[in-house]
């Protein structure tokens, strides 16, 4: 069977885009192959390892399940989005200077996932850290610094929460 | 693996909807959360040829509490029953079943009315669903009917909804103060589907006697369903240990677990008079 194609747009770190997709085509391989954002990684395309987690309308999501035409109008965030040029983010440096990754597979999933979780819930306790990140596996770095980097980041938007 | 190759359509309403679905005969599939249905096409079990995404049929993301009880509309995500703190004393063992699904990304997308539709024995929502004699209401292009949950799902990943047919709304009857309750589950990880797991109330009289005890099994299946036998051994005795322990035992002989990769019929039955034990001397404490 041919695949339907269909022009989308929406709103990828925070400039528009536009991009013919076929329907079957998932978000994740539509950002990796389509857009040539390569950050967002993907394990096993079928929901259970978290490396292809993004940010949708604010809530993060498995991109490997979710289509590409679903989100037509929406903003989607990635790992690319979740950097700047100047310096580290208060999430990067909390990762580099906890050792929060090792070869850095899983590393653009977790850093969207505490992103969407700290930005949600800010005061969010070692418990809630550890039971989000239970959807994303790590082969390498054995979760406790993860768990301890997402901890520390926590200040810096508590203080972005309190400003908005 | 890449997903096979479909059509897709988004419709605006409902009646539309179930035409698609009517069409397509068969072979067209609702799309709500996608995080049943696409990890099933990426392992090829199922290869629809249209996708229907309800994400813009509107009024079914609604969480609506009443004298009758909780109404939960199709759409409705896990992470809207995680945020809505009504529910916490509107429907206590609903709230503390679905903690246990999945994980953060996917509790974001993941809605009941997929869940359901889907049938997965382990799942928590069929057993909530059926431990409270819930009622689903189903639109098709004959109309709408309204389903026991009891009678709802078949088996493994099958249920009675024909081709054109999608699952509006899960209605949960009212739950009385005072009702005592459990929920307990077994999973390798957080977050993984249940190996077995038990939903179980009872409303004890003014003497203390537990009433109207009802017990439902999940994982240790092939549907979930409730345990009528251990049901039996609880009503009409005072809830102490004795009776829990009881109730425990005919619960592990009842119930007829599959043996999987996961585990054996034998460690599931197990896990199911464990899992009782804890679910009934939490509810009497
Ligand atoms: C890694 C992982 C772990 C998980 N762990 C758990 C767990 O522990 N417990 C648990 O319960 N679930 C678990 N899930 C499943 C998850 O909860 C799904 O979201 C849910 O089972 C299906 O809901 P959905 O909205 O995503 O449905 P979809 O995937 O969109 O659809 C599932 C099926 O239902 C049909 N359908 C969808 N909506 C309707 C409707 N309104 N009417 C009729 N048919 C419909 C579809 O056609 C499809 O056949 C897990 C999933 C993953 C990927
Ligand atoms: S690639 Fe999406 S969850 Fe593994
Ligand atoms: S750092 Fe290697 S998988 Fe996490």
């Amino acid at each position: 069977m041919q695949s339907q194609t269909m022009l989308i747009r929406f709103e990828l770190n925070g400039k528009p885009v536009e991009v013919e997709v076929s329907a079957r085509t998932t978000l994740a391989d539509c950002l990796r192959h389509q857009l040539m954002q390569t950050g967002t990684h993907v394990g096993c395309e079928h929901g259970v390892c978290g490396a292809c987690t993004v940010i949708v309308a604010g809530e993060a999501v498995r991109s490997c399940l979710m289509l590409a035409v679903q989100v037509e109008g929406q903003a989607v965030t990635t790992v690319e989005g979740l950097s700047r040029e100047e310096a580290l983010t208060p999430l990067q440096a909390a990762f580099r200077k906890h050792h929060a990754l090792q070869c850095g597979f899983c590393t653009p999933g977790m850093l969207a996932t505490a992103h969407a979780l700290l930005t949600e819930d800010p005061e969010a306790d070692r418990a809630r850290i550890r039971e989000v990140l239970s959807g994303n596996l790590c082969r390498c770095t054995g979760y406790i610094p993860i768990v301890e980097a997402v901890f520390e980041a926590r200040a810096a938007y508590v203080d972005k929460s309190a400003k908005a | 693996m890449k997903l096979p190759a479909f059509a897709y359509a988004c419709p605006e309403t409902l009646e539309e909807a179930v035409a698609l679905l009517a069409a397509g005969a068969g072979t067209a599939k609702a799309l709500s959360g996608g995080q049943s249905l696409l990890p099933t096409m990426a392992f090829r079990l199922v290869a629809p040829s249209l996708l229907v995404d309800l994400r813009k049929l509107p009024g079914l993301d609604r969480i609506s509490l009443g004298e009758d009880g909780v109404r939960l509309g199709a759409k409705v995500r896990w992470r809207d029953i995680e945020r809505d703190a009504r529910l916490a004393s509107a429907h206590p063992l609903l709230a503390r079943a679905v903690a246990h699904v999945a994980h953060y990304q996917i509790r974001n997308r993941g809605t009941v009315g997929g869940n359901l539709a889907h049938a997965d024995p382990a799942a928590e929502m069929p057993g909530v669903a059926v431990t409270c004699d819930a009622e689903l209401a189903l639109t098709g292009s004959k109309g709408t009917r309204v389903v026991r949950a009891a009678d709802f799902f078949l088996g493994p990943l099958s249920t009675v909804l024909a081709d054109d047919e999608l699952i509006v709304e899960v209605r949960l009857p009212a739950w009385p103060p005072g009702r005592r309750w459990g929920f307990e589950e077994f999973a390798l990880r957080r977050g993984d589907f249940a190996l077995a797991g038990v939903a179980a109330y009872y409303d004890p009289d003014a003497e203390g006697i537990a009433r109207n005890a009802h017990i439902g099994v999940i994982g240790a299946c092939h549907r979930a369903h409730r345990l009528a036998r251990a049901e039996a051994a609880l009503n009409g005795r005072a809830a102490d240990e004795q009776a829990i322990l009881a109730s425990a035992e005919v619960a592990a002989a009842e119930v007829d677990p599959p043996t999987d990769l996961h585990a054996s019929a034998a460690y599931r039955r197990a896990l199911v008079q464990t899992l009782l034990e804890r679910a009934l001397l939490r509810a009497a404490s």
